[in-house]
Parts: C-alpha cells; structure tokens; sequence
C-alpha cells in the first residue's frame, strides 16, 4: 500500500525561463504538483499560461529557446532534468509517454499505423517480430479499434480523427508506462468523439493504474475526466486541489473569475419574442461540390441539403453540430461568400441566391460576417482605422464621416477610440473580435453572422465578446446568426437553435425546448457528450 | 477586472510587436548576406558608372600593333593628334589589340542593365498575369497551360531564333530572356494567390462589398511583394549568366560592344596561350553572380522566412 502511495511524477518548484524579449521572464515559476499512480491531474489555464511548457519539459521536449533554470522533476525518484539524452530516450514509452493535440501530425503519414507502434516496441524491447505484432495486435483491440488487422496496415490518412488519436494512446501504452502525458488530446476532436477518447483514458488508466497528467483548457473536460486539478495563470500555479473542491468552491479569486466565465449548459431566460417579420428567409438551400476530373466520375458532396431557416429583428439563431455538418457552409451561403446550388436565400423579399455580383452589392451590407480566427481575419498590413472604414466607403461615406463612424463604434466595442492608427498585430485575440464586430456594425447591417466567433477565444474573453454581441443585438435590434459547436455558449446566446448533422436540420426550436427535451437521436446524443454536463460550476455573484 | 488585466499585458507587448514589424527592413539590411552581397554589388554599380574615370581607354578601339599582349604588358600607342603616349595594360589586350581592362569595366554597363531589365520586366509582367490567374478562376485554365507552353521554350533556343529575325542587340536579348522567366514569376505569385485568397480577411473585405481591383491590390498584392523581390534577385543572377552565355556563342550583343560574354567568347580560340581574355571577364562575372545569389539568400532569410524553411 505504501507503495503505491509513491507519486509517479513529483515536479518540485519547477522554473523555465523564456528566452529575452519574451512577454514575461518565466514560462514556467515555481510549479510544484505531484501525480499518484491511477490518479489523472489536470493542469487547466488559459492560452500562454505554461501548461504545455510543464509537459514537455517532463518529456525533455521543451525547445532548445527554453531553459529549466531551478526545481526537479522526478519521474518515479529518478530527477528527468539532469538525466542524460540516452537515459531519456529510454524513459519515454517505457515509463513516460506523451500523446498530443493533433493525432495527424503526430502520425507520420508515410508509415502504416502498425509500423509506427512496432517502431517503438522494436526500439525498446527485444521481442521477435511475431510477438511484437502479436502486441500490437492486442494494444489496438485494448483501445477499441475495430478491426485490429486492417487497422494496423492503415495509413494515418485513412482514418478518422478519433481513430487516429485511438491509435496516438495505443503507441504510449503499449509498453505500459507509469506517467501517461496527454496535451488536449481532444480539442481538435468532436464532442462525440471527444466523449468517447476521455471515456478510453479513462478506463485505460484505471485498469493499468497509470498516473495521467491532462492538460487542457476546458473546463467541461476537466469536469469530466480530473481526480485532482491544478490552476495556472502566467506560469504560476494559482489553486490546486481536489477536481470538485476546485470546481465547486474555488478559493482564488482568479479561478473564481475563470470557472464562472465558463457558460451553463442550462439555457438562460430570454424573455417572450416579439413577432417581428422575418428579415432573412432560406428556402430548400442546398449547396453541392462537385469534384471531378478528365477520367474520374464526378463526385459529388452535399454540403448542405434542404435547409429551411428564418431568422427575425432582435433575435439570436443559434446553427449547432459537429464538424462537417454543413452549418458554416449555410452560414456562407447566407453571406454569399459561396454560391448557393439551389434553394432560395430571402433578404426581406429579395432572393440574393443566384443574383449575379454585380445587383448582389448594394444587398452585401445588409448582411455581415464574423469569422473564427481573430489573427487571420484581419489584413496585417492595414491599420484598424483604415480595416473598419473599409466597408463604409466602399458605399460612398466620405472619410470623415467613415472614422467619425468608427471612433463611435469603438466605444461601442468598449475599445479605446484612439487605437484606430495601430496595426492588429497589436491586439489581443479578443480585442481583434471585437474590432471584427465594430466593422461589421459600420456596415449597418440586418443580419450579423458569427461563424464560430468566440471558440479560438480563452474562456474568460469568451464571456466577455459573448456579452458584447448580445448588447449590440439589443442596441441595433440585428438579427444575429451564431454558429457554433460549443452547446454551452449555444444555451446562452441563442433564442432559438437549428441542429444540424451531415447538411441537414435534423432538429429546429427554442433553445429551451431543444435542450430540456430533445426530440432527435443526434441531438441526444450532442448533449449526452458534453462534457462536464452534469457538473454544476461555481457561480460567482 | 480581467478586462484590465488583459490591457496591461497588451500594452507591454504592443512597444515591442510595433517595433518588430516596422524593423523588417533594417533586419535584412543588418544580415550579414546581404551587407556582402550588397557591397560587392554596389562597387560593381559603382565600376559601371564611373567606368570612363578608372582610367580606361576606348574599349572599341582596334590596335593592331598590340595585340595579344599580356597583363601589366606596356603599350605605347597614338593618340588622335599624331602624338605617342605610354601606358600599362594592366589585364592584357585581346587579338584585336583592345585594352581588355577597359572593355571589362564597360562590359559591367551591359550586365547589370540586362540582370535589372530582366528582373524588372518579367517580375512586372508575371505580377500581373499571376493576379489575374490565381485570382479570377475561370482564366486560370487558360493563362496556365499558355505559361507552360512559354516554360517549354528554352531561353537559348529562343534567342537564336529571334537574332535570326530580328538583329543582335541588347533588347533581343532582354526579351528572349524574360519569355521563359515569365511562367516562373506567374506559378510563384499565382500560388500566393490561391492561398491568401482564401483568407478570412479577403472574404471579409468581400462582404463589406469591396469592388474586385481593390481587393487585389490592397489585400493580395501586398502579400507577394516580400517573395517577388527575393525572387527578383534569383532572376537578374541567372539573367546575367544567359547573358553571356548567348554572347560567349556569338548570337547576343553585338561582338564590338564589351560584354562579359563578349570577351570570353573573343578570348576562346587563343584561351591556351593568353588565358587573361576569359580570367578577368570570368572573375567579375562570378563575383556579380555570386553577390546576387548571396544577397538573394540573405533577403529571403529575412523577408520571407516561410519560403526560407522550404527552400
């Protein structure tokens, strides 16, 4: 018993110096947490708070910029910081293993997925080439592969998401490591997959007794999956505790702040819809692609297939589903970034669908766009003054007027009015949205789109541009479309919600409805994977 | 009270992220590749220019009396008013008897124009044309398989055949240059194009209705500027290098004009005996070719440091 009571990984006081002209002097100061055998200890912060500087420093993976300058790192007594390339080479797999964010650049893709699992047990064992495929073999069923046989003679490529990261775990368990190191193994996954790879983890650990340390930005997950979990916030350990204490009854005013940011799964009151007309109709919208060549039959995609939606002044509809499932595509479609391949697209009684470029101008401005990703939505060489005038004077508004416009906007977006001559590399990532919204409000639209515009943000700016695009719905009275795969952000923004799987609304209603009795089987399942669904978080007053 | 804590580490970061990018071009002006390669290049500029002030003679100027004479050789010679004046053939003189020294300095004149006219104008041309493939779809098709009929064409081959029909002279040589240059400027812009084409921000720019030339311009173009230059600096080295191998075979400049080329080719039959007539013309023409190249490698390191990892 005393045994096992002896933590596999104990970093102590652990501090990783970030190269000169770094925005800080530490990547990593003063961390110290331990990992107890069969326990998963999630390590949760915000992006740049040196989570996965902890991991790979553990792994001896940290790049050659980054310096440990104090602190140990024991992996099972033995201290990893002064040990030598050799020696580390022979602890990852066979004591420690790492499985990271992305599972097709992990993979390489020239080599079939058993080679590349055989690559390590012939590294590391001596075993003939019948028993290590033997192994292999096992691994592959232990993880629930299906066909273990034709999955080991798959390339990367020919595998899904989930089955690639399936794969990542069968490659760092199967020499049955002590400290298993996984770096959001399921942020690029979807929900539903993402359910069942922490549901693998899960029972893998459990019966191997493997200590895990998580990392991960999400709370839901950590909600989950934690025994322990520990806060980080610019490289400093904030709270540490037992996963409900942490969740339930922060003690740090930081946590408080981060825990509360993350929003309730239970939709939020919003009040009776006043019965407006409908600024924007789609009628049986589809949009195929069509792939084809000299000698190859022409394939087609149905990207999205009969959709009918409506949206009204003030009001909030809410696109959902998993990746592929058509709902940006309808979104673009909308904007008419895409062409439609059928249907009809109403702007009050005007069909934009299949009106050419030219007519189509005067209507662009009705309609506007918020992309996902704040750092490529705005042009870099352009300053943010001259990127929101931009659309106004495409329409005729003489200069003076454009940036009278944009100053006011500014503040709207709660920005600094003078900010309009910098260049967005100035910007964090939630500013740079916010600016993305004051430009589509110059615009003075009808209808704003936001495809996915809160999910690259960390969760406590998250809270805050979620905030800001219901009070410019409000104010300007728009009719926002909000397309999103997060049913936590869903539940609170959203009036109504479209759920939509593999191009088609599977399920259409109020999100009250939609959430407390959800009628189609995609859609149950949607919630039933949501992580940390049944976890009440601390509200902050 | 986060809102306040994310504007103060922006305000840290923003004196250093501001600093960084107006500083781009005094980064490549600090590399140690492109101070070399400049340098060299500038005191090339420099020779051309100031090449009737280095003591040179006419470099047409026929003197049978001297010919074949080899470096640091003393030479007397008439002058147009009947007097004799003394001085020393520092590379020597070629069969002709013309001061080689001279005709070297000269011949700098004819490469650097054809290894700027080259870049200048096909860069230009391939700008355009890549634009307007990688941009407007449906003439992609089209401009694309015309650039790989025009790369089919070797540049040599070319230029014979135009000498043919045209005569010798610098300008037929700049052109049958640029047509096989073209297609490379074009594929490089082109695939630019593509890429930052599918950029939120160009869409962005579309659905506040931004008419289509400004959206090239603005938003594109700006893009390929950084790559077009390094490759621009690519194109004069190998321009300059054509060059003279057209002129070494006789279908170039003109054999009375001093080109590089020229000289070489001038020096070839006696090259056993009097090897001096391809020496010197070989050595500038290496060192000009190489401070380019060196140059280009250091502006690409600096400028373009994606297309750095790939090269």
């Amino acid at each position: 018993m005393s045994e096992a009571k002896k933590p596999v990984l104990e970093v102590r006081n652990l501090s990783v110096r970030l190269p000169k002209g770094g925005d800080r002097v530490h990547a990593v100061e003063k961390v110290s947490f331990t990992v107890n055998p069969g326990e998963i200890v999630c390590l949760v912060g915000e992006s740049g708070s040196g989570k996965s500087v902890i991991a790979f420093t553990v792994m001896g993976l940290l790049a050659k910029a980054l310096k440990p300058d104090s602190g140990e790192i024991l992996l099972e007594g033995e201290n990893v910081l002064t040990a030598s390339e050799d020696r580390l080479r022979e602890l990852r797999c066979t004591r420690m293993s790492m499985i990271f964010q992305e599972p097709m650049t992990a993979l390489n893709p020239v080599m079939t997925c058993g080679e590349q699992i055989d690559e390590v047990l012939s590294t590391h064992t001596k075993l003939d080439a019948a028993a290590r495929r033997a192994k292999i073999l096992a691994i592959l069923g232990r993880v629930k592969l299906p066909d273990p046989e034709r999955i080991y003679a798959s390339y990367p490529h020919q595998l899904s998401g989930g089955q690639r990261q399936r794969i990542m775990i069968a490659m760092a368990l199967v020499l049955d490591p002590v400290l298993l190191i996984a770096d959001e193994p399921t942020t690029a996954l979807d929900v539903t997959t993402q359910a069942e790879i922490l549901k693998l983890v899960a029972e893998l650990q459990e019966s191997q007794g493997t200590g895990v340390l998580f990392i991960t930005h999400d709370f839901g997950v950590v909600a989950e999956i934690a025994h322990r979990v520990a806060v980080l916030r610019w490289g400093e350990l904030v709270e540490m505790g037992p996963t409900e204490q942490i969740l339930s009854r922060p003690e740090q005013a930081y946590t408080k702040m981060l825990i509360s940011s993350v929003p309730s799964i239970h939709p939020r009151h919003r009040g009776e819809q006043r019965d407006t007309v409908a600024v924007l109709r789609t009628e049986k919208l589809g949009k195929n692609y069509t792939s084809s060549g000299f000698f190859q039959k022409a394939r087609v995609v149905k990207a999205a297939v009969d959709v009918d939606l409506e949206i009204r002044r003030g009001e909030t509809l809410g696109i959902v589903g998993e990746s592929g499932s058509g709902k940006s595509t309808v979104a673009r479609c909308i904007a008419r970034l895409i062409d439609p391949s059928e249907g009809k697209v109403l702007l009050g009684d005007t069909d934009i669908a299949t009106m050419p470029a030219g007519k189509l101008r005067p209507h662009r401005r009705r309609v506007q766009i918020v992309f996902q990703d704040p750092y490529r939505s705005m042009n870099p060489r352009i300053t943010v003054g001259e990127f929101i005038i931009e659309g106004p004077m495409n329409f005729g508004l003489p200069r003076d007027e454009a940036m009278a416009r944009a100053r006011k906007l500014m503040e709207t977006v709660r920005l600094d009015p003078n900010a309009l001559d910098r260049y967005p590399h100035q910007f964090s990532g939630g500013q740079r949205q916010r600016i993305c919204i004051a430009r589509a409000l110059a615009m003075e639209p009808e209808i704003l789109i936001a495809d996915e515009a809160v999910s690259a943000l960390d969760v406590s700016v998250q809270a805050q541009v979620l905030d800001l695009l219901d009070d410019v719905r409000k104010k300007f009275d728009l009719a926002v479309l909000f397309i999103t795969h997060d049913l936590r952000v869903a539940a609170q923004i959203c009036d109504r919600i479209a759920v939509m799987q593999n191009g088609v609304v599977v399920e259409h209603g109020k999100t009250v409805d939609v959430f407390t009795n959800p009628q189609h089987a995609y859609t149950r399942s949607l919630f039933e994977a949501a992580p940390g669904r049944n976890f009440e978080f601390a509200r902050v007053a | 009270m986060s809102a306040i804590t994310e504007e103060a580490v922006d305000s840290a970061s923003i004196a250093a992220a501001s600093a960084k990018r107006k500083s781009l071009w005094l980064v490549a002006i600090r590399n140690p590749n492109v101070i070399f390669g400049g340098v060299i290049l500038l005191a090339m500029l420099l020779i051309a220019i100031m090449a009737p002030f280095l003591g040179t003679v006419d470099p047409q100027r026929i003197d049978p009396a001297a010919r074949n004479k080899k470096p640091g050789t003393e030479i007397t010679y008439r002058l147009d008013d009947g007097q004799t004046a003394k001085r020393i053939a520092i590379m020597g003189t070629d069969s002709l008897g013309r001061d080689v020294y001279s005709r070297v300095l000269y011949g700098a004149r004819v490469s650097l124009a054809v290894g700027v006219a080259v870049s200048v104008i096909s860069v230009a041309i391939g700008m355009v044309i890549g634009l307007v493939s990688g941009y407007i779809r449906w003439a992609d098709g089209i401009i694309m398989r015309i650039m790989d009929g025009l790369m089919a064409i070797p540049g040599i081959l070319l230029a014979i055949a135009l000498v043919s029909i045209w005569r010798a002279g610098l300008i037929t040589v700049v052109f049958a240059i640029v047509v096989p240059d073209v297609p490379r400027v074009v594929r490089l812009v082109r695939s630019i194009v593509l890429t930052v084409r599918e950029e939120p921000y160009v869409e962005g720019a579309i659905s506040v209705g931004t008419p289509t030339w400004i959206l090239m311009f603005r938003h594109i173009l700006p893009n390929t500027v950084a790559p077009l230059i390094v490759q621009g600096t690519f194109l004069a080295a190998a321009a300059i290098l054509t060059e003279a191998a057209l002129s070494f075979l006789g279908i170039g400049i003109p054999p009375e004009i001093p080109s590089w080329g020229n000289i070489m080719a001038e020096g070839r039959t006696l090259f056993r005996v009097f090897p001096h007539n391809i020496f010197y013309p070989g050595i500038f023409l290496a060192l000009t070719v190489l401070a380019i190249n060196i140059m280009g490698d250091g502006l690409r390191d600096t400028l373009d440091p994606k297309m750095s990892k790939k090269v």
